[in-house]
């Protein structure tokens, strides 16, 4: 859904590089100034799901903006290999007069797909992420969680090959949020796609990824990247490991290190 | 985000233990009812009071007690008529001219809402047309139009313009940005986006003004039958002509049923608003608005 802007190069997948999403050298700077990103270089291969932390303000959020295209970097490119790219963003973005199933559909209406296509596609993400017998109801008669999912749902009906997030749960509770943690990986595990997410927990980031980066602010760029070496399936249990505890200890001192 | 536009606040259901849902809806009309009627039970008193106590009978034509006003403006069958036939032109009046400046309010603002050339070109002028003192246009319009029904219906819709273009441009570009970015990312054309983003998102702030230009299409329908009088006389024809004769009942009379006139137009709005925003608008919920 992003093809063809002019700073974000589409490529042909033959004889594409490795990555599905590359960032080549990208910078951002606003036009106040600011410095939000400072020549990030990464690749993200299928089957990956990379995690970004940082504190806020470091350009996390900008990052996706330009891999969506919709941001242009000021500097650098970004190469993306495929068409299928879905994006989550820090609020659910319902919209209050439609119904679940309306809202899921939205995608694939403005893409002007078929009705029937268009239904079948919903059905299944609905009942992906768990939603199943509320397609009727208003956003508003709905918890925060809840409309996260049907967030995601809109989302996989796009079918994405990659697949951003910014920050979906960081409004939602610590209990909510974990659940959805472990059905965010299931559905992972199912559609097979490759996934960049922002988040500020880095228990969050090293429980879902294969692959954590690590940014500090100011000007925004990548100052570690570490591989998360624990097997899928993951189960909640991970949490509590000793193994778990030693990567985020050594994230967060990575991230305290650029603080400074 | 609509603090000062839209009167609707989400009231917060505190459901009490019932025991049984009609007696609880009973309770409801009697909360919402009592309050009203206690008032409107003291006005009348009130009103007694003065035209009896305060006003000598030769001066009690000033406020006629108000069983004279019901037995001669309500009751006397050849009044009422009269009144109501004033009321149904003024009526008419000000329907057309609220659809007028109904479609040409929110036209005007949807093409605002689309361009910024286009709404820093126009929006001084309909600020302006705010500010110019309808009653201070009334004799030029009548030289120009004439002093019948279509005048009328211009002044009434002049009036009635600015509150719709105001909310509805404001509804039009308060659209979340996360939303606008999802529109961007599905790359939806400029219609798709009007129509299956900003004018839905825009719908409160649509109804508030309808609300507003309801009552004021009202009340500019009711001026001009003070400086139009040609045609078919209207209730505000009718007002100038009691006082004139001093039929002060039927001046009360009729006032009266100009104002019920102005509620009736503002219920149907609540209603029509209510029923649009039922499922997703916090104003909808809201026990009074």
């Amino acid at each position: 859904m992003t093809e063809g802007a002019t700073t974000v190069a589409v490529r042909p997948k033959e004889g594409a590089p490795r990555g599905l999403l590359a960032f080549r050298g990208v910078e951002m700077v606003f036009p106040n100034g600011v410095h939000a990103v400072h020549t990030v270089d990464m690749d993200i291969a299928p089957g990956e799901f990379v995690s970004v932390v940082g504190p806020s303000g470091c350009g996390k959020s900008t990052l996706l903006r330009i891999a969506s295209g919709l941001a242009r970097p000021t500097a650098g490119e970004v190469v993306l290999n495929t068409g299928h790219i879905a994006y989550v963003f820090q609020d659910p973005t319902l919209l209050p007069w439609r119904t679940v199933r309306q809202n899921v559909e939205l995608c694939t209406q403005l893409k002007k797909l078929p009705k029937a296509e268009r239904a079948e596609k919903a059905r299944q993400a609905i009942e992906m992420v768990g939603l199943a017998g509320f397609e009727n109801r208003h956003p508003n008669q709905l918890s925060g969680g809840m409309r996260m999912r049907a967030s995601l749902a809109r989302a996989l009906t796009l079918e994405p090959e990659v697949f951003l997030f910014d920050e979906p749960f960081g409004a939602i509770d610590e209990i909510t949020r974990e659940r959805l943690n472990s059905e965010l990986l299931r559905i992972f595990r199912a559609r097979a796609f490759a996934g960049v997410f922002v988040t500020h927990s880095i228990a969050e980031a090293v429980f879902l990824s294969t692959r954590v980066a690590v940014m500090c602010a100011r000007p925004g760029r990548i100052i570690g990247e570490f591989e998360v070496p624990f097997p899928y399936p993951r189960e909640p249990e991970l949490r509590s490991t000793p193994e778990f505890a030693a990567l985020t200890g050594e994230i967060g001192r990575c991230l305290r290190s650029g603080a400074q | 985000m609509i603090s000062t536009m839209a009167p609707g606040v989400p009231a917060a259901s505190t459901a009490e233990p019932v025991t049984s849902a009609g007696q609880a809806r009973m309770r409801g009309y009697v909360t919402m009812g009592g309050p009203p009627l206690i008032v409107f039970a003291l006005f009348v008193a009130v009103w007694y009071l003065i035209s009896y106590g305060l006003l000598s009978e030769r001066r009690r034509f000033l406020l006629p007690p108000p069983h004279d006003v019901v037995s001669v403006g309500f009751l006397d069958w050849h009044n009422f008529a009269e009144i109501l036939a004033g009321l149904s032109s003024t009526a008419a009046i000000s329907l057309a001219g609220f659809a007028i400046a109904g479609t040409i309010g929110f036209t005007l603002a949807v093409v605002m809402s689309q361009s910024v050339a286009m709404e820093r070109s126009f929006y001084p002028y309909a600020v302006a047309l705010q500010t110019l003192p309808v009653l201070a246009m009334t004799p030029l319009v009548g030289l120009w139009f004439g002093f019948d029904t279509f005048s009328r219906i211009l002044i009434c819709s002049i009036l009635a313009l600015f509150p719709i273009i105001t909310n509805t441009l404001f509804g039009l570009k308060s659209v979340e940005p996360s939303q606008r970015d999802l529109f961007d990312l599905m790359k939806a054309g400029r219609w798709t986006r009007l129509w299956r983003l900003e004018i839905p998102a825009a719908l409160p702030n649509i109804l508030t003004g309808l609300r507003i230009s309801g009552g004021l299409s009202v009340i500019g329908a009711i001026v001009a039958d003070f400086f139009f009088r040609q045609g078919d006389p209207g209730i505000g024809r009718l007002l100038d002509i009691y006082r004139a004769s001093l039929e002060t009942e039927r001046l009360y009379a009729a006032i009266i049923c100009s104002s019920l006139l102005g509620l009736a137009l503002f219920l149907t709005n609540t209603l029509i608003s209510r029923h649009v925003l039922r499922n997703w608008h916090a104003s909808a919920h809201s026990k009074s608005s």
